[in-house]
């Protein structure tokens, strides 16, 4: 840090400082208001019939018993659907409720309000259902080999307006995207070492807090208003705009107060529902999914099937990669388009290659519907890969680290779609600095910290300490030529005598952040301290999907637009009152760069309010050629890399992650504290798929639809993290900053299952590790 | 749904008869999930929180009363001598949340294969004290689980206390779960040894429909050690493993989510045999210090 800098002044709470989140304290002691905690007196209670087979046509439906039950308001089905029968993200095939069949177990078949959570439950026990119940279509690869045999839906879905217009995806038999990626001549190349691999993710749940729940308010104009927690308010309202027929503007949407999200409030799950309920019984209706629903009301993270190839010299320089990944979509589209696309065009990883073939499918199952989860479609692959480059540095006898730096991209790279990297990739820096931090003391004398943890299951036999490395790329915003823009209002104004800013967008705050970081912008663009963030509804335009890292980025980006056109204009008004100049706006003054402070803000404000709405987008991406998959697809790309430090027991085959060691480029810190939140967080995430977390299926259906065999790392799991955060700005975004929240996810799974690898001996292919995947069962009886 | 809240274990014995079909309730941790799951519905509840009678803990002869309705938390805190199998199995047992309201007489009356404190009692050949308008009578642990979630209990029972010797020698417990905190055992093993009587005692957990002993496991440890427990010396390495084959063969595990049949006699092995070497080296300490 230059000295100089320290003598500017600064407007305290702005961007780089960690003011502390406003809803901190209240959930950390039980009294936020989630969206489960909303209450309006005379409410109905809704609840879903869901169905119990995997496959199944619907002969019938019988609603007449449980119409009859005291308490019950209504009863409704596909019939009652006022609109448009299906909705969806990028393709329109999801049934807002079953009709003709049933594609996946869970699948909504009827919704019902009652007086009482208890009586509605009761009364979708007494709907009968006569179901016809047929094969379900569970291996991803029968449904891809025989695409026109065993088909999921026998139309094509339609394109939705959030489709990316010109991506490759017309959806025929069980198919639902193709990309293929071809880079240099990797039909003809050969190599001198080459390794193979099969691996395997399983399917992960996001596992929010605060399950599915909103509350549906019929209005006075025949609208409707909902209050609900989500991800994306605007796409959540047009597509309800469409299976209730109603205008937009007469759906009014609030966001409540969210738990957690990762992906699974990106579709819709009891939006439509709430509010049929709520116009056709006149009465506001509440619907709160359980725990257990919730795992059937959500989208999951897509398993994968991948097959890949690497050639490379005897210096271990990556020559050419081929690579089979196979997505399992579930029964609907959702947005398995837009994974495959990241799946294939950042599918062999941060490297240089000269000639790379990827062939990345999604297909459609009876397994339950996926669709967003952090890390979309560069997890999967990247484990994939990562496990791949440690094989290498085996074959060609160097280390995980050299590997990676032999073959890291960096600014200026070219990516296997012909996009040029623009911006700073300090691959090699990550990888090095990992390297040079210390390594954690040998295994504990304390029991609960060996493997096994209070289960006192080892006091020291059979632990092995392992240690792996990882790095994984991932794309910030969405990709592909999709029209990606927030928009954000900045109102400045007089309140009781003081300067203060409103900012409202509908972006949603679902525990990432981006409620200080709005204020934190408006406070350094605008030099107020008192920021005020309005909450996020449909009464503004869109600030688009809180996911793929992009909020600080989008939303950030047009809160920063929208506070200069206010400053702009503040400024205007300094010059009529002291003269042409040069004017900054900080900490509540007025400073001319000649003269220093000439006056204060508010005085500015005494003619009135300042404000101003603006519309913002990150620079134009471009779809990709369906056969080679070349194009500028992606806007920014994010880097983090994971050291893993773990302690394995080799005759239970039990895993403790002793430490966990990331560094990340971050572009710019705009929060240090919740930087490192995300990075703490999304680790987490990535170690819960790499030795625990799956939702576990047998022909279709949910084997574990609970915490209590769910299982998600515990504080005796996820052990400390040295992290450390690099700045290294990216000219094309505001601020330079990278979005944060994904990358950590993707490259701590990888690194967990090398260092496992390395305690142990075994050469794992799938996660979640269990315990059985390392034990040779029988040979030490 | 009727609840009954009795404030004496002679108001709360009259509502069982009368209502023989109320499901009993203290700590909640199994029941109310139940009842959230909607996989019961029962006709009415009978609040045991406020029976003083089955707080607490005494010691008479040698051995232990502890009251059904004791906290783990509690048992890790003032039992950790007197029980100390028990009282390592306590400490695996959920959360602190949960450990500060679950209670052996829960783990009892659900007679879950999966419950942590199971087989700690099995190993010391525990009895539970069960009351009933008819009067109290003990029913022997090893007779008390029928099947999985089935116990020997009446219905017009209430357990009211669980008996223990006071351990005389080293006690075990180890659990398998695939999470360092807080999970539902894949599988679990219970060892004492009772150098006083020459013999020792088993319990497996999560590996059979009902939490059960390694009988032949026992006899065979029992025979090896005959003649070694005053001047102990470490066990060979062949008595070892067979013990643990022998643990390990007594189980009858079923594939499921948690875990395979394979992997948990692979597991109940790999536990015994660390066991058996954790107590045996704490018994030759102890006889060091004599």
């Amino acid at each position: 840090m230059s000295v100089s800098t320290d003598t500017v002044r600064r407007t305290p709470g702005g961007v780089g400082d960690s003011p502390v989140r406003p809803d901190g304290t209240f959930k950390v002691s039980g009294q936020f208001a989630y969206s489960s905690d909303l209450y309006m007196d005379g409410m109905l209670w809704g609840t879903t019939l869901r169905s119990p087979h995997p496959r199944a046509r619907i002969r019938s439906i019988d609603v007449g018993a449980a119409l009859k039950l005291p308490g019950v308001s209504a009863v409704l089905t596909h019939e009652d659907v006022p609109g448009e029968k299906v909705y969806g993200l990028e393709i329109a095939d999801q049934p807002v409720l079953a009709f003709g069949e049933v594609r996946y177990q869970g699948e909504p078949v009827a919704i019902v309000a009652a007086d009482h959570p208890e009586t509605a439950r009761r009364a979708a026990t007494l709907i009968v259902v006569d179901y016809d119940v047929v094969d379900p279509v569970c291996d991803p690869r029968e449904a891809v080999g025989h695409p026109f045999w065993k088909q999921v839906h026998d139309e094509p879905g339609e394109r939705t307006a959030m489709s990316r217009d010109k991506a490759p995806v017309h959806p025929e038999g069980n198919i639902v995207r193709h990309q293929r990626v071809r880079f240099g001549d990797p039909d003809a190349a050969t190599a001198d070492v080459v390794v193979h691999g099969d691996y395997e993710v399983g399917m992960q749940d996001q596992a929010f807090l605060g399950p599915e729940s909103g509350l549906a308010v019929p209005g006075e104009d025949g609208g409707v208003d909902l209050y609900v927690a989500t991800q994306w308010l605007h796409v959540d309202r047009r597509q309800m705009a469409g299976a209730l027929r109603l205008p937009e503007e007469k759906i009014r949407l609030t966001l409540a107060g969210v738990g957690g999200a990762f992906g699974a409030r990106e579709d819709l799950s009891m939006q439509v529902h709430a509010c049929m309920l709520a116009l056709r019984t006149g009465r506001p209706v509440k619907m709160v999914y359980s725990r257990e629903e919730s795992f059937f009301g959500h989208v999951h993270r897509h398993p994968a099937l991948m097959r890949y190839e690497h050639g490379a010299d005897r210096e271990g320089r990556l020559v050419y990669v081929r690579a089979h990944v196979l997505l399992d979509g579930g029964a609907y589209t959702s947005s398995t388009p837009a994974v495959v696309g990241n799946a294939s065009t950042l599918g062999v990883g941060p490297y240089v290659i000269p000639h790379v073939a990827m062939d990345a499918w999604g297909v459609y199952t009876n397994n339950p519907p996926c669709g967003a989860m952090r890390g979309f479609g560069a997890v999967q692959a990247a484990f994939a890969y990562e496990s791949q480059m440690d094989k290498l540095a085996a074959a060609v006898g160097v280390s995980p680290v050299e590997i990676r730096i032999r073959n890291a991209m960096s600014e200026g790279s070219i990516l296997p779609t012909g996009q040029v990297i623009d911006s700073p990739a300090p691959v090699a820096d990550l990888m090095l600095r990992l390297e040079a931090m210390p390594l954690p003391a040998p295994a504990a004398a304390d029991i609960r910290l060996l493997p096994g943890g209070v289960s006192n299951t080892t006091h020291g036999e059979g632990v092995r300490r392992g240690v792996g490395y990882a790095i994984g790329i991932k794309n910030v915003g969405f990709s592909e030529g999709f029209d990606d823009f927030s928009t954000a209002l900045v109102r400045l104004e007089l309140v009781g005598d003081e300067p203060s800013v409103l900012v409202h967008t509908a972006a949603v705050e679902v525990g990432q952040g981006l409620v200080t970081v709005q204020a934190q912008i408006a406070r350094s663009e605008l030099g107020v301290e008192r920021v005020t963030i309005a909450a996020a509804d449909t009464q503004v335009g869109s600030g688009g999907s809180t996911s793929a890292s992009r909020q600080t980025y989008v939303t950030g980006g047009a809160v920063r637009a929208a506070c200069e056109g206010v400053r702009s204009l503040l400024i205007e008004r300094a010059v009529q009152r002291y003269g042409e100049g040069e004017y900054r706006l900080v900490d509540g003054q007025v400073e001319s760069l000649r003269d220093g402070v000439v006056g204060d803000i508010a005085s500015l404000l005494l003619d009135g309010a300042v404000e101003r709405t603006a519309e913002w987008r990150h620079r134009p991406t471009h779809p990709v050629d369906e056969h080679t998959g070349r194009g500028d697809a992606h806007v920014q790309w994010a880097f983090c890399a994971h050291r893993a430090v773990v302690d394995v027991d080799v005759e239970l085959g039990l895993i403790r992650v002793v430490e966990l060691a990331a560094v990340q480029d971050v572009g710019k810190a705009m929060n240090p504290d919740a930087v490192l939140g995300q990075i703490h967080g999304g680790s987490a995430q990535g170690l819960g798929l790499a030795v625990m977390e799956e939702v576990q299926l047998l022909d279709g259906k949910l084997r574990n639809p609970s915490f209590t065999d769910y299982l998600i790392p515990t504080i005796m799991d996820m052990p400390p993290m040295r992290v450390e955060v690099l700045e290294l700005a990216d000219p094309h975004a505001p601020y330079g900053l990278r979005g944060v929240g994904e990358p950590p996810t993707i490259s701590s799974t990888p690194a967990i299952v090398a260092a496992v690898r390395a305690a142990s001996g075994v050469d794992l292919k799938r996660v979640p590790i269990r315990p059985e995947h390392l034990v040779a069962q029988g040979s030490r009886h | 749904m009727e609840f009954f809240r009795p404030t004496s274990l002679s108001d709360a014995c009259r509502l069982k008869s009368e209502h023989p079909d109320a499901v009993p309730l203290c700590g909640g941790t199994d029941v109310m999930v139940d009842i959230n799951f909607d996989r019961h519905r029962p006709e009415s509840l009978l609040d045991l929180t406020a029976v003083p009678e089955l707080f607490g803990w005494s010691r008479y002869d040698g051995h232990l009363r502890i009251g059904a309705a004791m906290p783990y938390t509690a048992i890790i805190a003032e039992l950790s001598a007197e029980a100390p199998g028990l009282a390592i199995a306590s400490r695996t047992v959920g959360s602190p949340q949960i450990r500060n309201r679950a209670s052996v007489g829960g783990n009892l009356g659900s007679a879950s294969p999966a419950g942590d404190a199971l087989p700690p009692l099995l190993a010391v050949d525990a009895e539970v004290e069960a009351i009933s308008a008819a009067g109290t009578r003990r029913i022997p642990i090893h007779e008390f689980f029928l099947g999985p979630k089935r116990n020997a209990l009446r219905p017009d029972e209430l357990i009211t206390a669980v008996h223990l010797p006071v351990a005389r020698g080293p006690q075990q417990f180890a659990k398998v779960g695939t999470r360092n905190a807080m999970v539902i055992a894949v599988c679990s093993f219970s060892l004492a040894l009772h150098p006083d009587a020459g013999r020792v005692g088993t319990g497996i957990g999560s590996a059979a429909p009902t939490p059960l002993p390694a009988r032949k496991a026992e006899t065979f440890l029992a025979g090896e050690l005959t003649d070694r427990w005053a001047e102990p010396t470490d066990l060979s390495e062949d008595v070892v493993r067979r013990f643990g084959e022998l643990v390990a063969a007594a189980a009858v595990p079923i594939d499921d989510v948690r875990g395979t049949a394979a992997y948990r006699r692979h597991a109940l092995s790999v536990l015994a045999r660390r066991t058996l070497t954790w107590t045996w080296a704490d018994h030759i300490q102890r006889m060091g210090q004599r």
